[in-house]
This record gives structure tokens, C-alpha cells and sequence, in this order.
């Protein structure tokens, strides 16, 4: 393979005047492995397009050569998803950094894939416009990133996922082939392959260039920061909210462990004797964000809330949200080690599961906090542990696997946002049956017939015995077996 | 005429048989696309709401659901299916109901559209069985779901060619209190197109906007009382009419149903109906000066009412987007292509795709064409 090696560096070299290779082992370990630190991969090589064509002309070379790709925005992926398995050559797409178009007129940003999602709504933000999707990563995580994951954000809620907000997108297929999906109209002219294409992972192509529509900010936002005696008195609430008609622009919850763990690190002024906090957000016209703040500020009170405070100012509103955006970091403080988990459950099982949760904790003899979109059921628990103890990284993830399935169990999914990636692979079979992943696998090879663009993520590896009606999965004991961990 | 009783019937009939088939839930929308030769598949039987759960904003039910009937459950819990059904059979002059299953197969959306979503945005799961008598499911229950491919927003607007849809599971949204129309005059196309994007560009929160020739530019908001009042008034300040007449309540309600529905141009044997970048539609009016148009969407989406087909014509005033020869008779649409064609690379995706889910093309052959 050494010797190969070295004639691919060289080919790569040679496809294009100005794309930029790195061989260098040294280098390479920047991009062995993205935000799921656990698990690591050096390339066989990485290479840095400038544009579009270079990216055509990776892949095509790639496919030639039966070459595993893995594409790359910010390395920002929670699920392994940049994580280059496979002695796969990764694409590194922060070059296409450039926002080509900015058109008032059709309310739409067109960008490559590089820029950074914030970085949009800079562009747009002296029109008074703004990019709706807002992960927390978005200072750093590119709108191709965005795409690939369909990415959500706190105020997704109210105004979509990714999916809901790109209008058209360049693709790259693994044969080279270039499409153009969409455009600044609405509505596809056939199948909706964009759509197919959001949320894939990396699996089908790779996204060089999105249109993505662009909204008016809303006049005045205000965040409530609402204490309640229990997690069941602030689901109850949530329910509420939404029996009354009000979908508000964002909806977070957090309990009792992140609560007191943000308000150590931020100081935000958190009840610390409450159970759960909720923190909803209401934006609109000031008519429209006065008439909500009375109404959600009542239904709190009839369920019971121990506190409520409505934001005076926007410098007020900011310091709400500070402990919840700094919920991470601050259970980060606490312990060497985390663990992000992802999944989505009907919000109202929320009680009944953080219950379980808790009581999983105990067995496993792990720390967890949680925060959750109680608007949407997604729910992020950080399992804390220190991988410096034996055994203890192999404990966090076998009780995040627990707290997967669980979500599954409940009637809900294994991932909201962060997406399968890795992490989730072997998974899949616990929501999916094999002819549901064999269907998922026929349209894989639609896009991709010699399965070379991010191999070993999101579909476990199925013997072809689909048919038969019987799988079998690599042994989740073996998990990984072939990577480093750290 | 195969009728099957239920999922699993559906699926045995489908594996035991090899015929090319025309999939029916309800059937108003069976003129719309390619005629089809095929063995007609009655999927009428497979009714029903499955489960609502109004504080999860969801709603489960069996694709051959009338949409009367998931309306009625939804209004009695003061919710609606956010990206507005339309009734296009007075357009099209169709028998045959409409079902659930058909609104998504065919992405049938409304005028809210442009705020709120298409069909496939609120499109969630499904259960479906696929060509080769499989059945399978896709998507789940839940909003936040990157949980592998997502195969409802690739069904949705398949017409019925990539498998044969039997339950589905779509987001539901509270429904306003209020809801206004405010309509001003505008010369022409151009003038109204600018008055639209005016007005969606701003913080008023407009949820539809559409030019009727001779009626005017038509603007919708909708919400709490307080709220629409006052964004009312900010709506008026900022245009600066020369007149104005606003539709309350019902009034407005009836409007958009005709107009999401084209309703002014059903007389026209031929109707066109393009989707194009808003600020294209001036130019495109100009070029085509058809008889008789609609805009909606801010100028996104066209309707065009004529007396003969004259595809190429249409197609290429177009810039950009597409256009969907929506009703024409049997024979015109026999030859002449129905759908935008597409060429190159995104033809031979496309193709791979179809070949993927229904490789002998049993499915609605040539509906696409």
C-alpha cells in the first residue's frame, strides 16, 4: 500500500494546477478525525479544491481508482461523520469559501459550500435579513456541512431545518458528473432530489454550492426563563403552549444537573432550585410578542411554574440564553469527558424517559445532564466520564447506546441533528428492519454504484442476505475494532 | 380492477402480479401527467386516521384517507395542515376524491407555500410497499429525524412512480385565530411582482401573496387579532396604496381557496402552470402575453390558461425553473412532454433513481414523461 500510496499523492498532484495535497503525516492528523474526538483515522491523503471542477476532478479520479473519499466541511460532525475510515483520501471543502450571489429581489444567499452558516447572515445583516437555521457550531460548521446533516438549531422550531430553507444546491456525484439540483425557484421538476440529498451524510455526493432563502428579522424577540418543581410540570407546559396555539420561535429545556453545572460556569441567574428550566423564545411585530408573553407567562403559572421572567432588553435576553448556550462547556467543567448524545422523542415522554435515564446513570455509575428541544423532542444527554479510567469510555458508550434505544423504544428516532455518522452505524438495525436498509441501500447505489463516497458511515455493513430475510451485523462487541481510541 | 383490503393484501397483489400499474387512492388527480396504461390499483380500502396527537402536532392515517375527513378531526382541535391542500378537481375538472396519500404523491400545496412549506416539508413518515411487494417504512414521527435517507421528501411529488404509499404520518400546526387579506391595485405584472416583493420583504409576516390581473396584488396575514391589526397597519403604511379594500375572516378564507386553486383561468382547455425565480415572472409574462394568468407565490409560481399547449414556446421563455403542463386533453398530453424534460447527467440520476425503486417500471409508467 506504501508504494501505491505515494503514486496517488502524485496523481493527485497532477490533476489540477493549484489544488493543494497534503502527504505530510504530521499534517494529515489534523483531519483524522472531527468533533467525535474518540475516534481517530489518518487519511491517505487530503486534498483542498479551489472550486468546483477540482472537486469534479478528485472524484472522478477517485472512482477511477476504486479510492475512498470522505468529504469535509468544518470537522464539526458530533457522529464521526468526517472521520476518514478506510485509508479514504479526504476532501477538504473550506477553500469554497466565496458567497457568490446576494438577491434581495428573490430573498435568497447563493453560497459554496465552505462559508460558514453565520457567515450568511453577516452578509445579509445591514438589509436587516438573516439565515434562520442555526446550529450552535454556526460560527465555525459550513452551510455544505449544514446540508449534509440537516441541520437544525433552537429555532428550528419555528422556522425550519435546513431542508425547509435551501432552495438549490451544486452537486458533485462520485463519478465526478456535476447536477444542479433546484435553483431559486421553488419546488422540484421532477423527483426531489435535493431534498434526498439534505441529511445524507456525505453518502450520495458532494455539495459544492447551496441557494438558500433568507428572512426578514423579526422586529423584537423575547426570552422567558421559566422555573418549574419538576420535569413533568414543564412538559406539561410545553403542552400547553402548543394546545394554545402558540409556536414559539424557540423552546429549550434543561435539567436540574445543566441547570446548576451553566449556572457555575455563566452566572445567568438560573433557579437553582427548580427541577427543570424552560426558556422560550417569542419573536414577532412588538404587538404580536406582548400579546404571547402574557399568554405563555399565564399558562406557565396555571402549571405550577416556581418562577417566570420575561427579558426587559435585549442585553437581558442574551444573558437568558448564555447558561443554555454555554450548557456544554459547562458540564465540560465538571468532568475530563463528555458524551453528546442525539435523539428525538415525542415531547411527551419526555418525563418517563429523563426518569429512565437517571435511573441507567445509576447502573452504569455515570454522571449525565440533560438539555432537550422541548419544542421538537430532541434531546442531548451529556454523559460524563474520564477516559483516563479503564473501561469507563466503553461504559459511556454502551449506556448512550441504552438511552438510543430507549428513544427508539419511546417512538422516536436515534438522531435529530448530529446525525448517524460512526457513532449511530450499528444502530440502525434496532429502528430499521433489513428491507427498510436494504431500500435506503438500492438508492445509495443509484448515486453511488461502487459505494467509495464516505464508506463505513450511518448503514451497518449487511451480509447479502437481505433476501433471505435474516442479516448479519459486524458484532457491536467489535465495535470499531480497527480504530485507535483516545 | 385490483382492490386490496389492506397492507398486506396490497403487497401480495403487487409480488404475485407483473403487470404495469395506475396506483388510485382517491383518483382527482388521475389527469394530471402522461396518460398511463395499466392495470388500475384501487387502493380505496386502505382508510383512516391511525392516530392524532394534537400536543405532538402530529397525525398518522392510511393513505386513501379522504382529506374531508383528516380536516374535520384537524378543526376540531383548532389545527390545519399548514402548507394548504387545494382543491384543484373544479380546475381540472375531475371526478374522484381527494386523499391524503394523493396530496403528498403529488406535493399539492397552496399558497402559504412561500412561509410555510410545501407538502413534502411537513411530510414526516410513511409506510409504503415497494414494486417488489416489500414493505417498508420511512422517516418516523418526529420533526428532528437525520435517521438515514429521508425517503418522505423523495416520495413526495414522485406521482406515484417509486412505490405505493400506504400510511402516512404528516405535522399538523395550530390554527390562527384571525385571518385578513389586504388587496391593492397593480398595473401589471411588473408593478405587482415589486408590490409583492415589497411586502414579503418585510416584518409584517405575510403569509401568501398573489396578483390577479384586473383584481390586484393580494396579501394575506394571519394570527392573533392584536397582531394582525397592527401588522396590518404596518403593511399599509409601508405600500402607500392609491386604494385598498381588505377581506375579513370567510371573505378571505374563500379567496384563497380560489386562487391557490387557479379558479379564474378553469375555463381554458389548456393550463400551464410554471415555477420560476419570483422576479423572472414580469419577463415571462411579457414574452408569453398569455390570455389568461395567475400569479401566486410572489410571482414564483405561474398559472397560464390558453387554447393550445405550445410547450416549446412556453418552456423557452423560461430562464430558469420549470414548467408542468398541468391540464390538457388526453391526446395533447399523449405527445407532448407534460413534465420539464431534463438532459445530461440529472437525467441519468434521475433514471438511476426510478430503476432503483421500480426497475421494470411497473409504477405509473411514462406518468413522468
Amino acid at each position: 500500500m506504501l508504494a501505491r500510496k505515494a503514486q496517488i499523492v502524485d496523481a493527485l498532484r497532477a490533476l489540477a494546477p493549484g489544488l493543494a495535497v497534503i502527504a505530510d503525516q504530521l499534517e494529515l492528523a489534523v483531519y483524522e478525525t472531527d468533533a467525535l474526538t474518540a475516534y481517530r483515522q489518518k487519511p491517505l491523503a487530503v486534498v483542498l479544491p479551489a472550486n468546483a471542477t477540482q472537486v469534479a476532478r478528485v472524484l472522478e479520479y477517485a472512482h477511477r481508482e476504486g479510492l475512498n473519499i470522505v468529504p469535509r466541511g468544518a470537522g464539526t460532525s458530533l457522529s464521526g461523520g468526517a472521520v476518514p475510515v478506510g485509508d479514504a483520501i479526504v476532501i477538504g471543502l473550506a477553500r469554497l469559501n466565496r458567497i457568490l450571489a446576494i438577491d434581495y429581489e428573490n430573498r435568497c444567499v447563493v453560497a459554496q459550500c465552505g462559508v460558514a452558516n453565520l457567515a450568511i447572515t453577516h452578509a445579509v445583516a445591514d438589509r436587516g435579513f438573516y439565515y434562520a437555521p442555526d446550529p450552535s457550531s454556526q460560527v465555525a460548521c459550513t452551510i455544505g456541512g449544514n446540508v449534509a446533516e440537516n441541520s437544525g438549531g433552537v429555532h428550528c422550531l419555528k422556522y425550519g431545518l435546513t431542508t425547509n430553507n435551501v432552495l438549490g444546491a451544486e452537486l458533485v456525484l462520485p463519478d465526478g458528473e456535476i447536477v444542479r439540483l433546484g435553483g431559486k425557484h421553488l419546488d422540484s421538476e421532477h423527483y426531489d432530489l435535493l431534498g434526498i440529498v439534505t441529511g445524507s451524510e456525505g453518502l450520495l455526493g458532494v455539495v459544492t454550492e447551496v441557494t438558500v432563502r433568507i428572512l426578514q428579522r423579526p422586529p423584537t424577540a423575547r426570552a422567558l426563563l421559566i422555573g418549574f418543581p419538576s420535569t413533568e410540570a414543564a412538559g406539561a407546559c410545553v403542552a400547553a403552549v402548543i394546545a394554545a396555539g402558540i409556536i414559539p420561535a424557540g423552546m429549550e429545556m434543561m435539567d436540574r444537573p445543566a441547570i446548576h453545572a451553566a449556572e457555575a460556569f455563566v452566572h445567568a441567574g438560573y433557579p437553582l432550585e427548580a427541577e427543570a428550566l424552560l426558556i422560550v423564545e417569542l419573536d414577532g411585530p412588538p404587538v404580536e410578542v406582548d400579546v404571547l408573553t402574557e399568554r405563555v407567562s399565564e399558562l406557565a403559572r396555571v402549571q405550577g411554574a416556581s418562577s417566570c421572567r420575561a427579558s426587559r432588553s435585549e442585553t437581558e435576553r442574551l444573558a437568558f440564553w448564555a447558561g443554555r448556550k454555554a450548557a456544554f462547556p459547562a458540564v465540560g467543567r465538571l468532568s475530563p469527558d463528555y458524551y453528546c448524545m442525539d435523539g428525538t422523542i415525542p415531547r411527551r415522554e419526555l418525563p418517563r424517559v429523563l426518569r429512565a435515564i437517571y435511573a441507567m446513570g445509576e447502573r452504569y455509575g455515570l454522571r449525565v445532564a440533560n438539555v432537550f428541544h422541548a419544542g421538537d423532542g430532541n434531546l442531548h444527554p451529556l454523559i460524563l466520564y474520564d477516559a483516563n479510567r479503564p473501561g469507563e469510555l466503553a461504559r459511556a458508550e454502551a449506556f448512550g447506546a441504552d438511552i438510543l434505544k430507549l428513544c427508539v423504544d419511546a417512538g422516536g428516532v436515534l438522531t435529530g441533528e448530529h446525525g448517524v455518522g460512526l457513532e449511530k452505524r450499528d444502530l440502525m438495525t434496532y429502528q430499521f428492519t433489513s428491507v427498510d436498509l436494504e431500500i435506503q441501500h438500492r438508492l445509495k447505489h443509484a448515486f453511488d454504484p461502487r459505494a467509495r463516497l464516505n464508506p463505513g458511515k450511518v448503514f451497518p455493513t449487511l451480509h447479502r442476505c437481505a433476501e433471505e430475510g435474516r442479516e448479519h451485523v459486524r458484532s457491536a462487541a467489535g465495535r470499531f475494532a480497527d480504530l485507535p481510541r483516545f | 380492477m385490483l382492490r386490496p383490503r389492506d397492507e398486506a393484501d396490497l403487497a401480495e397483489i403487487i409480488a404475485t402480479t407483473s403487470c404495469a400499474l395506475e396506483p388510485v387512492a382517491g383518483g382527482s388527480l388521475r389527469d394530471i401527467g402522461k396518460p398511463v396504461e395499466g392495470e388500475i390499483l384501487d387502493l380505496s380500502a386502505l382508510h383512516g386516521i391511525v392516530s392524532y396527537e394534537p400536543d405532538e402536532l402530529v397525525l398518522t392515517a392510511r393513505a386513501a384517507t379522504p382529506l374531508e375527513s383528516i380536516e374535520r378531526a384537524l378543526s376540531e382541535h383548532r389545527q390545519r395542515l399548514a402548507f394548504e391542500p387545494v382543491d384543484w378537481t373544479p380546475l381540472l375538472g375531475s371526478a374522484g376524491g381527494r386523499t391524503i396519500g394523493g396530496v403528498l404523491a403529488a406535493n399539492v400545496s397552496g399558497s402559504r407555500r412561500i412561509v410555510a412549506g410545501a407538502a413534502r416539508d411537513h411530510f414526516l413518515g410513511f409506510r409504503a410497499v415497494s414494486v417488489r411487494g416489500e414493505r417498508f417504512k420511512g422517516g418516523g414521527r418526529v420533526v428532528k429525524n437525520v435517521t438515514g435517507y429521508d425517503l418522505p421528501k423523495l416520495l413526495a411529488g414522485s406521482w406515484g412512480t417509486l412505490a405505493v404509499l400506504t400510511e402516512v404520518t404528516v405535522r399538523v400546526n395550530p390554527a390562527p385565530e384571525h385571518e385578513r387579506t389586504l388587496i391593492v391595485p397593480a398595473g401589471g405584472a411588473a408593478e405587482a411582482v415589486q408590490s409583492m416583493a415589497n411586502a414579503l420583504g418585510s416584518a409584517c409576516d405575510v403569509s401568501a401573496a398573489a396578483f390577479v390581473p384586473r383584481r390586484g396584488v393580494a396579501l394575506r396575514l394571519e394570527g392573533f387579532l392584536p397582531s394582525v391589526s397592527a401588522r396590518g397597519a404596518a403593511l399599509l403604511e409601508r405600500l402607500a396604496p392609491a386604494e385598498s379594500v381588505w377581506l375579513e375572516g370567510e371573505a378571505s378564507r374563500g379567496f384563497w381557496r380560489a386562487v391557490g386553486a387557479a379558479q379564474p383561468l378553469g375555463a381554458h382547455p389548456i393550463i400551464w402552470r410554471l415555477s420560476v425565480p419570483p422576479g423572472d415572472a414580469p419577463d415571462i409574462i411579457e414574452r408569453l402575453a398569455p390570455a389568461d394568468y395567475l400569479l401566486d407565490w410572489g410571482g414564483g409560481r405561474i398559472w397560464i390558461g390558453a387554447a393550445h399547449a405550445e410547450a416549446e414556446r412556453v418552456r423557452g421563455a423560461l430562464r430558469a425553473g420549470h414548467a408542468l403542463l398541468f391540464k390538457a386533453p388526453r391526446a395533447v398530453r399523449a405527445s407532448t412532454a407534460v413534465f420539464q424534460p431534463l438532459s445530461g447527467p440529472l437525467a441519468a440520476l434521475t433514471a438511476r433513481v426510478k430503476a432503483a425503486f421500480d426497475p421494470a417500471a411497473r409504477l405509473n409508467p411514462g406518468r413522468m414523461g
